[in-house]
């Protein structure tokens, strides 16, 4: 049975894959090319399919279901980091976002694979699996931006920006390691700034979860879909 | 390619009698130049299709109302954009670049179906356009696996498998809703009496086969005015024994003749739409032309350092 | 194999051929192409393209100018001296039968 606590950090990493599962799924028909629209997609449906797993893990703890966690929360209960909320309909800051978020979710992921609970450690090593797909596109991502100068500085620039919410995605005890990671990795000049952490939610989560919740809400609960 | 004994007769009068005949073509044969730009025509307007088409979708990924629908439309729609890949590979092969194609499409000159041009209301339309469009889309693609030009009918094959699951899924989504409130019950009907005409002209008007030049070098194979009778055979009943009304008074089956009978469709507002004017169409090819310019950069950083 | 021409804009994607496997013992067939500024991205996209559903146990993929295509077979002398059909043996098996009584 897992603590309560292990429960809190499930749902984190739920609430970050179905958010970030959106924000992916935003470039579907408008991605640089159609090949990255296609892989893109697949990595949009494997988080949200790990949120689905996470979700479906953690309402069985609470005697819930999966779609009620995912989509019957207030907004300010969900336990998301800011850096998955955040709209960035760019390419750069998408490529920014994904890396930061891959490797930050790799060390997090290797934590949760070392549970006493085996069936989280279970699920966790099986999205380990699926998300080695995801490390590789990130690095491939970063490699061709880091070639050109302009594909350098546009990737300085947005990992600059989101730097902040990408300190918040992990917590104290992980974060040193993967900021340590960053920077032997990219080279850029990080400042040492405050994280927005998981409390600080966005204007911009509400705004994504008016629209994410507006059919469900227009049925009576417990209609089907 | 090397030089090699040809199958496939180079004049266009023994090249139209050998595809007539059932022959194959290869992307490395020799072709007529009319039906080269013909297949090419063709083909780009299925590839501008696929594309345009996960427009109207997307949009309910985020709306939709549990994760295994989320995950499902996420899937149809990558489906699609797959398509359009594989498509254009196949029009790139016959000498118009993927640019091309794109540059074409956004800037109207080249056209996409018309069913793509309307706006989704409400998640009803979410399940009668994976339902009842891909429906009559599929009949189109199955026809097409006996396309002369070999590539294409190959292509088809994949698509026509991958596309299966997506009118499950549709058929899914409206059995649930039908089995569920009255409101969700009325958000189907509403969006069947939306939809019924754009998909009544779906397959376009009647042509005679002898006037149809894509079915005289065996692009198609199947005329338009069959394909839609092949729909109604199919889906009428599976409309009417939900309990929903086909929003047409004139539809009926001739039982003797087998022939479905209907209000002409508008064939003016096909034209309109088609060539440009529908609801939606300047908002969507507005919204590629704008996310094509942005990502412009990505293109050329990604072919700059390429090997 | 399609032409070399139809490469994106600038010229310098390639073509890459993809040959999937079904099912583990079957043979590579050919599926289709997708185009790549180089093999890394060449297998994650012949991925997404022939494997996302799981319809493929594995995948070759190959530049297009790696292909060979060997089209031509000249058989102008007719040789069926080493094939099947070369061989009606039931007029000589009849008569060898007659001669030996068992037929």
């Amino acid at each position: 049975m897992p603590e309560r606590r292990d429960l809190d950090r499930l749902l984190e990493v739920a609430d970050d894959e179905l958010i970030l599962g959106w924000r992916d799924s935003e470039w579907t028909g408008i991605a640089p090319f159609l090949e990255e629209d296609v892989a893109f997609s697949s990595i949009a449906q494997n988080e949200i399919g790990h949120a689905r797993a996470l979700y479906e893990l953690v309402a069985r703890e609470l005697g819930t279901t999966a779609d009620e966690l995912a989509l019957d929360r207030r907004p300010d209960e969900y336990r998301c980091a800011p850096l998955v909320e955040l709209r960035r309909l760019e390419w750069a800051r998408t490529i920014a976002r994904h890396w930061l978020y891959e490797t930050a979710d790799e060390i997090r992921i290797a934590a949760l694979k070392g549970s006493d609970d085996p069936e989280v450690a279970g699920l966790a090593a099986k999205i380990d699996r699926e998300e080695a797909y995801h490390r590789m596109h990130a690095e491939m991502w970063v490699d061709r931006l880091l070639a050109t100068p302009e594909g350098r500085e546009k990737l300085r620039e947005a990992v600059e920006e989101l730097w902040p919410y990408a300190l918040g995605v992990l917590d104290d005890e992980l974060r040193p390691r993967w900021v340590e990671r960053v920077r032997a990795r990219l080279g850029f000049d990080l400042p040492d700034v405050e994280p927005v952490t998981r409390e600080q939610h966005t204007e911009e989560l509400r705004e994504l979860w008016e629209e994410m919740t507006m059919v469900r809400r227009s049925a009576p609960a417990g209609a089907s879909w | 390619m090397s030089a090699r004994e040809q199958e496939v007769p180079r004049n266009e009068q023994e090249f139209l009698h050998y595809v007539q005949e059932g022959g194959q073509v290869e992307a490395s044969d020799w072709m007529p130049d009319e039906y080269r730009a013909r297949l090419i025509k063709f083909i780009e307007m299925h590839g501008n299709s696929e594309l345009m088409g996960v427009l109207p979708e997307r949009e309910w990924i985020l709306r939709a109302p549990t994760l295994q629908r989320k995950l499902a439309l996420t899937a149809k729609v990558q489906d699609e954009v797959g398509h359009a890949q594989l498509i254009y590979r196949v029009v790139e092969d016959l000498g118009k670049s993927r640019d091309d194609c794109l540059a074409d499409l956004i800037s109207g000159k080249s056209k996409f179906h018309n069913v793509f041009h309307y706006p989704t209301k409400t998640w009803g339309d979410v399940g009668v356009i994976a339902w009842l469009v891909d429906a009559a889309a599929i009949i189109s693609q199955k026809a097409l696996l006996k396309c002369s030009y070999a590539p294409y009918a190959r292509i088809m094959k994949k698509i026509c498998w991958e596309e299966s699951f997506h009118i499950l899924h549709g058929r899914d989504v409206i059995l649930t809703m039908m089995n569920g409130t009255e409101e969700q019950r009325e958000l189907v009907q509403e969006a069947l009496d939306r939809w019924w005409g754009p998909l009544m002209q779906f397959h376009g008007n009647p042509i005679a086969p002898e006037q149809d030049p894509t079915l005289t070098w065996r692009i198609k194979s199947q005329p338009n005015d069959d394909a839609r009778q092949q729909f109604l055979d199919g889906y009428v009943p599976q409309i009417r024994e939900l309990g929903l009304t086909v929003p047409d008074p004139e539809l009926r089956k001739d039982e003797e003749t087998g022939r479905w009978h209907y209000t002409e469709p508008d064939w003016d507002e096909l034209k309109t739409v088609v060539t440009g004017h529908g609801p939606m169409t300047e908002e969507r090819l507005g919204f590629r032309r704008v996310s094509r310019e942005e990502t412009e950069w990505v293109r050329s950083a990604v072919l700059a350092q390429a090997a | 194999m399609g032409p070399e021409r139809g490469a994106g804009a600038g010229g310098v994607n390639t073509v890459y051929e993809v040959f999937r496997q079904e099912r583990k013992g079957q043979a590579f067939q050919h599926a289709g192409s997708v185009v790549a500024p180089d093999p890394a991205f060449a297998d994650v996209y012949a991925r997404e393209q022939y494997g996302r559903r799981g319809e493929s146990t594995a995948l070759w993929i190959v530049p297009r100018d790696a292909v060979v295509e060997v089209a031509d077979f000249p058989d102008e002398l007719g040789r069926n001296y080493h094939r099947v059909d070369g061989y009606s043996l039931k007029g000589k098996l009849k008569e060898a039968r007659e001669r030996a009584g068992t037929a």
